[in-house]
Order: C-alpha cells, then sequence, then structure tokens
C-alpha cells in the first residue's frame, strides 16, 4: 500500500484530509469567484435573514456573509501558506547547522531561542505587528518570526538524534564531505518529523492569523478574513448570534481538520513518538 | 521429539498443546512442555521462534493482541490460561513466579531507590515488618554477592553497571522466593565475563531456593552449562526437547543439529598476512574522553579510553582486538579512521604518517581503509536503497563510468550471497544478516587494503555469525584485504584471526599468535575472558560442553599489571616471539 493510501486508509486521516480539502478549494473558490461582491455593501438591505438570494444573509453593512467568508478562507489560507515558507526554510537551515555542526553557533542559537520561546508567539507577532502596523504582510513576517523557533528546535532535536546513528559514521569513514553527509543522510531522515510539525504549525498559524485580526491587528478591514470577519461581528453577537457562529466554525473546522491529519500524519511518519508536536512542547 | 512429555501431578509447570496468536497470525503452535520442582529448563531458538512469548503466557502476561487461542497452562493448582479470578493470576506472579528480563537498564525504575523497588513487592506479598523486609533484602544482596548491601539500599540504578543491575533484579525477584523463576534473555545485554558472574549468581540463588528456572536464551552454548533440559524451538513450533547431555551429543531434529553447528564455529582457520612491511601501524595512541563535571563551569573530569596501545597488521593479515565492553578496543578501530580524536600517538598507514601527509594525500589513503560497524539496523541509511548505499562506497572514485558502477554493485551484491534484485529494495525490507551483508559489501567495493570490522556479528544470532564469518573469510581470499577484527568474544576472534590483542580498560594485557594465546595464556585477565566463553566441543559420545581446561597457573609468580589499578607503572614485556605480556613496574617473566 503506497504511503497515502495507508493514511487515507485510517479514519482520522481520511476525515482531516477531506476537511482540509474542502477548506483549500472554497479559499482558492473564494479568490476568483464569489457569489457577490464580498466588499460591496447594501444598506437598505442590512441584516438580512438567510435566504436563497443571501444563503447566510447579510451583514451590518448589508454585505453577503457568504461571500465574505469565503474571500476570507482565501485570505486567512493564503496567509496561513506564505507563512509556513520562511520558518521552514530558516528553521531547517538554522536547525541543521546548528545540530550537525554544533559549536559556538549552536549555542548562540539556543540562547536566543530559548529567550524568544519564553514569550508566547502570539505575544511576538502582536508586538512586532505594532511596530509594522496592521497589514496582510506585516502578518505574515509577524507570525514567521514567532513560529520561527519551533522549526528551528525540531530540526535541531531530529538532526542531534540522526547524527548518533551509524551510517553516518559511515558516510565519514567513505570520505564524504560534512556537508554532503548532512544533506544526504541525515536532512532526508529528518524530514517526517518537519512534515507533521509543518501540518501542525498551518493549523496554530490560522489560529493566530484569527486572533490578530480579530484583536484589530491583522488584516484591516473592509477585507474579509475569518479573525475580522468575527471581530466585526461581536458588537452584534446578542441579536444576530449567526454573524460570529459562522467565521467561528470556519476556523474550528479547518482546525479539526488540520489537527486530524496532523495525528495520522504522525502515526504513519513517526510511529515511535506517541504525541504529536503541541503548542506546549517544542 | 524423543520423549512424550506428560503432565503428572509432581510437575510444577505443565504445558498442554499451546498455541499462542496474534490476530491470524500464530507465533507458538502446540506446544508441550513441563517443568518439576528445582529443575532448569533452558528454551532455545532465534529471534522470532516464539520463546518468549511462551515465557509471557505463564505469567499471563502476552503483549497486545497476542494470545492464548488453545491448550492450557498448569501451573501447580492452578489454571494460569483460566484463572477463578483476576486476582489469582496478579498473586502468583511475583509471589510464585519470578521474571528477569532482558535488558537490565530498563527493568529498573531510574527514579527509586533500589531498596524501595525491593521492598515494594515484599510488602504486597508477605506480612513481614518493615525491619524484616529490609534484613531480607540486604541478604539477598549478600547471596547476590554485592559489597556492603546495607548502603545499596540508598542508590538509584543508574549508579550501577549492567551486570550489577541484574544482579540486584535477581536479588530482588528471589527475595520472594518464588517456585519458579523465568529468566528471557537474562545476559544478553552483557559481556561474557560478566554473563557467567550473573548466570552462576543465578544458578546458585535458584539451588539454595529451590526454585525451578525456565532460562530462555538464543545462545545453546551458554544455556548447555545450566540447564538439566533443553527445549529448542524453530518458529513456534517445539522441535525437539530432552536431557541436555542427550540434546547435545544426540541431537534428534535438523534444526537443532544446525543451531549446535553454529554454536561450534568449526575449526579455527587464522588468515595470516604477508610479511615485510607492516599495512596499519598504531604508535602509542591514547584517546581521552573528557565529561562536564556536575558543575561544569570550574573543570571536566578526564576519562583515559585508550592508554599508550602500539598495535601493527601486515598486508592481508587478519588482527582480533578483544576485550570487554569499556574496554576502549571500538575507540581504538575508531581512532584508526578518525572518528574519535587522539590525543597522543601515530597511525602509520602504508608506511605514511596519516597525519603528517597534505589534506588531500590523507583522503586518499583514509579511503583505503573501510569499516564494518555493529549494528546493521542503524549503519544502513533507512531512506536509500540498497544499491544506492553500496555505490556511495565508488562515489570518490572518479575513474568508473555510471554503468561500470551499476555493474560494480550488481557483482558485490553477489560477491556478499545477496542477489542483484536486491538493490531496488530498503533496509527494511532485509534481515539482520543480509543488512549486514550489505554493510561489509558497502565496504569492500572500493577495494580497500584495511577492513576494520567493529564487532560485526555480535548483533546477529547465532546460525548468521557463523554464515557472516565463513563470508569474511571468503571474500579475504578473494579480495585479500587485512582486517582488525573488534569483538569481545575470544572464540568469534579466534576463528578467523592470526594474532591478537587483549584489552583491558584501554590498555592491551597481552598480545600473541592466536593458537599460543589459546595454549597458554598469561594475564589473568586474558585467563578470565577465555574461561567466561563456552563454547560446545567434539567429545568421544557426541557434542559437550567444553569448559576450557586451562593449565593451573599457581606457580606463576609474575607481578602482572591490573588494569583496575590503573597508575600503577606499566610495562609490555616479551615472552616469546609475537608474546607480549603486560608486568607492573619492572617485573621480569622467564621465558
Amino acid at each position: 500500500m503506497t504511503f497515502f493510501a495507508r493514511l487515507l486508509s485510517k479514519a482520522n486521516g481520511l476525515i482531516g484530509a477531506l476537511m482540509l480539502a474542502i477548506v483549500l478549494f472554497t479559499a482558492c473558490l473564494g479568490a476568483v469567484w464569489t457569489p457577490y461582491d464580498p466588499l460591496k455593501s447594501d444598506l437598505l438591505n442590512r441584516f438580512a435573514e438567510p435566504s436563497m438570494a443571501h444563503l447566510f444573509g447579510t451583514d451590518m453593512f448589508g454585505r453577503d456573509v457568504l461571500s465574505r467568508l469565503m474571500r476570507g478562507a482565501w485570505v486567512s489560507v493564503s496567509i496561513g501558506l506564505s507563512t509556513l515558507v520562511l520558518p521552514v526554510a530558516l528553521g531547517t537551515l538554522f536547525g541543521a547547522a546548528a545540530g550537525y555542526f554544533r559549536g559556538w553557533f549552536d549555542r548562540l542559537l539556543i540562547m536566543v531561542l530559548d529567550a524568544l520561546m519564553a514569550f508566547p508567539g502570539l505575544l511576538i507577532a502582536l508586538g512586532l505587528m505594532a511596530v509594522m502596523g496592521a497589514n496582510r504582510y506585516g502578518v505574515i513576517i509577524a507570525l514567521s518570526v514567532a513560529y520561527l523557533p519551533a522549526v528551528t528546535r525540531v530540526v535541531r532535536g531530529s538532526v542531534l538524534s540522526i547524527s548518533q546513528n551509524e551510517f553516518v559514521e559511515a558516510s565519514a569513514v567513505m570520505g564524504n564531505s560534512r556537508l554532503y553527509t548532512l544533506v544526504v543522510h541525515i536532512l532526508p531522515n529528518c524530514l517526517a518529523p518537519l512534515i507533521v510539525l509543518t501540518t501542525m504549525m498551518f493549523g496554530w498559524i490560522l489560529l493566530a492569523e484569527s486572533a490578530l485580526s480579530f484583536l484589530g491587528l491583522g488584516v484591516p478591514p473592509p477585507e474579509p478574513s475569518w479573525g475580522n470577519i468575527l471581530s466585526e461581528a461581536k458588537a452584534h453577537l446578542i441579536r444576530y448570534p449567526l454573524l460570529g457562529l459562522l467565521p467561528g466554525i470556519c476556523i474550528s473546522l479547518a482546525l479539526l481538520g488540520v489537527n486530524l491529519l496532523g495525528d495520522a500524519l504522525r502515526d504513519e511518519l513517526d510511529p515511535k513518538s506517541g504525541v504529536a508536536p503541541s503548542k506546549e512542547t517544542i | 521429539m524423543s520423549e512424550l512429555e506428560t503432565g503428572s501431578a509432581t510437575d510444577l509447570l505443565a504445558i498442554e498443546n499451546l498455541e499462542i496468536s496474534f490476530g491470524p497470525l500464530a507465533v507458538v503452535k502446540g506446544v508441550n512442555l513441563t517443568v518439576k520442582p528445582g529443575e532448569v529448563l533452558a528454551i532455545v531458538g532465534e529471534s522470532g521462534s516464539g520463546k518468549s512469548m511462551i515465557g509471557r503466557s505463564i505469567l499471563g502476561l502476552l503483549p497486545a493482541p497476542g494470545r492464548v487461542t488453545a491448550g492450557r497452562i498448569g501451573f501447580g493448582e492452578h489454571e494460569i490460561t483460566a484463572p477463578s479470578s483476576p486476582d489469582e493470576l496478579r498473586l502468583l506472579r511475583g509471589r510464585s513466579i519470578g521474571l528477569i528480563f532482558q535488558e537490565p537498564l530498563s527493568s529498573l525504575n531510574p527514579t527509586m531507590r533500589i531498596g524501595e523497588q525491593m521492598f515494594e513487592a515484599m510488602r504486597l506479598h508477605t506480612d513481614l515488618s518493615e525491619a524484616q523486609i529490609r534484613e531480607r533484602a540486604i541478604d539477598m544482596l549478600r547471596q547476590v554477592r554485592l559489597d556492603r548491601p546495607e548502603a545499596l539500599l540508598n542508590r538509584y540504578p543508574h549508579e550501577f553497571s549492567g551486570g550489577m543491575r541484574q544482579r540486584i533484579m535477581i536479588a530482588s525477584v528471589m527475595m520472594l522466593q518464588p517456585k519458579l523463576l523465568i529468566a528471557d534473555e537474562p545476559t544478553t545485554a552483557l559481556d561474557a565475563v560478566v554473563q557467567r558472574e550473573v548466570l552462576d549468581i543465578m544458578q546458585d540463588v535458584a539451588r539454595a531456593n529451590e526454585t525451578a528456572v525456565i532460562l530462555i536464551s538464543h545462545d545453546l552454548a551458554v544455556v548447555a552449562r545450566y540447564a538439566d533440559r533443553i527445549a529448542v524451538m524453530e518458529q513456534g513450533v517445539l522441535v525437539e526437547s530432552g536431557p541436555t547431555r542427550g540434546v547435545l551429543s544426540q541431537p534428534q531434529h535438523a534444526y537443532t543439529r544446525k543451531l549446535l553447528s553454529a554454536a561450534q564455529l568449526g575449526a579455527p582457520s587464522p588468515i595470516e598476512g604477508s610479511s615485510g612491511k607492516p599495512l596499519l601501524q598504531v604508535e602509542n595512541l591514547s584517546v581521552d574522553f573528557s565529561e562536564k563535571t556536575m558543575f561544569g563551569l570550574f573543570g571536566r573530569k578526564v576519562h583515559h579510553a585508550v592508554r599508550d596501545v602500539s598495535l601493527k597488521i601486515a598486508p592481508g593479515e587478519f588482527v582480533g582486538l578483544v576485550g570487554e565492553s569499556g574496554s576502549g578496543k571500538s575507540t581504538i578501530g575508531r581512532a584508526i579512521c578518525d572518528l574519535a580524536p587522539m590525543v597522543s600517538g601515530r597511525v602509520i598507514f602504508d608506511g605514511q604518517e596519516l597525519d603528517r601527509l597534505s589534506r588531500s594525500e590523507e583522503q586518499t589513503q583514509r579511503r583505503r581503509i573501510r569499516v564494518v560497524f555493529q549494528d546493521p539496523f542503524s549503519s544502513l541509511n533507512p531512506r536509500m536503497r540498497i544499491g544506492r548505499i553500496i555505490r556511495e562506497g565508488l562515489r570518490h572514485d572518479r575513474s568508473a563510468t555510471r554503468s561500470e558502477r551499476q555493474r560494480a554493485v550488481e557483482e558485490m551484491l553477489e560477491a556478499v550471497g545477496l542477489t542483484a534484485e536486491m538493490a531496488d529494495r530498503f533496509p527494511h525490507a532485509l534481515s539482520g544478516g543480509q543488512r549486514q551483508r550489505v554493510a561489509i559489501a558497502r565496504a569492500l567495493i572500493a577495494k580497500p587494503d584495511l577492513i576494520i570490522a567493529d564487532e560485526p556479528v555480535s548483533a546477529l544470532d547465532v546460525t548468521v555469525q557463523a554464515q557472516i564469518l565463513a563470508l569474511f573469510k571468503r571474500l579475504q581470499a578473494d579480495y585479500g584485504f587485512a582486517c582488525l577484527f573488534i569483538s569481545h568474544d575470544l572464540h568469534i576472534v579466534e576463528q578467523l584471526c592470526a594474532r591478537l590483542y587483549v584489552l583491558h580498560k584501554g590498555r592491551l594485557m597481552e598480545e600473541a599468535p592466536t593458537p599460543v594465546l589459546f595454549a597458554e595464556p598469561r594475564h589473568p585477565y586474558t585467563r578470565r575472558l577465555l574461561s567466561a566463553s563456552p563454547r560446545l566441543e567434539q567429545g568421544k559420545d557426541g557434542l559437550q560442553l567444553a569448559e576450557t581446561e586451562l593449565a593451573d597457573n599457581e606457580g606463576d609468580t609474575v607481578d602482572y599489571f591490573d588494569a583496575l589499578r590503573a597508575d600503577e607503572p606499566y610495562r609490555l614485556v616479551e615472552t616469546d616471539a609475537g608474546h607480549r605480556v603486560a608486568v607492573r613496574g619492572y617485573a621480569e617473566i622467564a621465558p
């Protein structure tokens, strides 16, 4: 059985992958087509009940909620995916260099990371956002910095443990350079935990982006993201609970999908570790 | 089966027609066994033969999803396979049936003091007072020959070596005076010398308490010394059982004969090198390891792993380096190929001192030295296919074209007894023996002049060990490489090596041509090593256990160097041509 067949043969893998596929599909669709213009307000038609014309109703400016959620999915997911690039690339580079070459670079890096990790990731992102001002690219950079330590730690840890294997020494005996040994023998064996972490991180970033936007430090309105839709609905939550409920459900389902898939990936790739990495453990 | 074993009233344990399955897969099929009170039964088989599962099922502790699907296990009055209450089994465990595991590192709880762990079961199973329990524990520790038992009770497991931990384990299990002791590979993780000690102690303690023992092991020669009866398992089936002498001298089943012949290893056939200039010369090699002490800011503790070792290997010669774990034998091999840093000393390869060469020259010379590592499960990159793993050995050979390399890989696979199709597989699809063949192929493909084989067979089953040794022999004849063969087992190095170096605590104790070392060992440490590893020999009426009979050396009054007192003056003295022994100070030896 191939890897993907095995992954999808498990309940959590299948359900997680399905949920994530729906989120990604909606996001892509939301980028190119929505039933209405998500930014166009219609003040005569505020707080409309769900109907055939507006499937999820309209909000306080009369904008179509479904359209906003679809475009918001695109904004949130695209921010999530682009935020992954920097920490994964830099974290792998730093972690591998520190774990394999050790020495002063390792000590320095660990010191900086430990200092960074003393603060919750969201707090660092908040501080950075306050400096850079609320915009899309600010969110991406702030969250990248916040999640860099996690990746670096995980890669460094697996490089350290893989380096203990005799095949690493065997490579040295054959006269291979240290860089070659690192790239060919060690890094491919660190892929499994990195893939699991990346999947999980996508979920955390979705959540963090929503939190930032909810606090008004993320994607600025009127452009929708799941977080700022929720934030705008807050004032009308008692009379129109659906406005807040819908983006909340979107965030929860996306996160649930990511977690289920992440668990299944971990079972499949890294059966010995027992627990998926969590924000608390790394 | 030579005798039909039927349960009788006097049997302590009766296993009838036992079948254990993991889902649809039966791992133990129709096994009948009995154990009488006070008897020692050895269950022997290779890994995967189901021998451990039998031991587990007697305790009712089969790992999920394994379960007993047919047959019964009776222990005295109790039916283990059909207990009358859930508590029945729990009370039997520990109280009447004790268990000793293979891994002494993980079977003691590292966060509990030795004393607490020993008292735990006593409190549960007996009504003795704390003071009485303590007394019993101290008495038991004395029985397993540990010094100052009162002090031991307050210490933690990590403060002890593997052998001591296993003795502590024996003490705490035997404290309850169980009627049956199940020892599952109790000494496999230990050295020959320590193994002998631990098994002797276990035998003595069991005898003193009239405890029956089931000794589960893969090594026939080791258990033959202790067992009254032997049961041989092959792939879940009990193929033979009977009294030890009978099984050894007249094995009925083909598989038993195969196991026995593997344990004998056949007549040694040393591989002599060519005379003249040595291929490798190691002079006064020392390696230190420093570890930071608890207040690492203030100092380091230096540990001398290897001190002042010199050795020589002729072209095409097999030389053995022997010692218990921690003797520094692997460190010497690693220092020769620059995997461990030398503090002092010189490595001269093919007439050139490696450290003095230019970087590129050194690289070129070093590529003529290859290593075969101990653990075939960690020495092959799990994400590379076999073909690529072997081909990597040729990576620095610029002259070969792609197709030539491919052909070389296929030839090498055939040469080590694998098939060319295996090139497309990943390491996890191969058995331990096959993986070690791949590791040998990877080392040999570059046609090296020297191979450093670091315990190349000690992670393998006995029958596979013999095959790999034969492979080394055949390949040496074809390729003519020299080899530094590192092992803790004298009988393994005896097979191939022309000369031996015996190492203890980082120092050479004795150096001699193999036949001389076996015939007249001088140093007490060598003698201890020799008597510790039992082998089977062809006697006048079939196979029997060969105790290496050592000539009495009471007349030997030489003041030998004792590695346990490391700081005393040390000197190697030549007694014969090529036979050198470590003595203390300026002591002399008459040739």
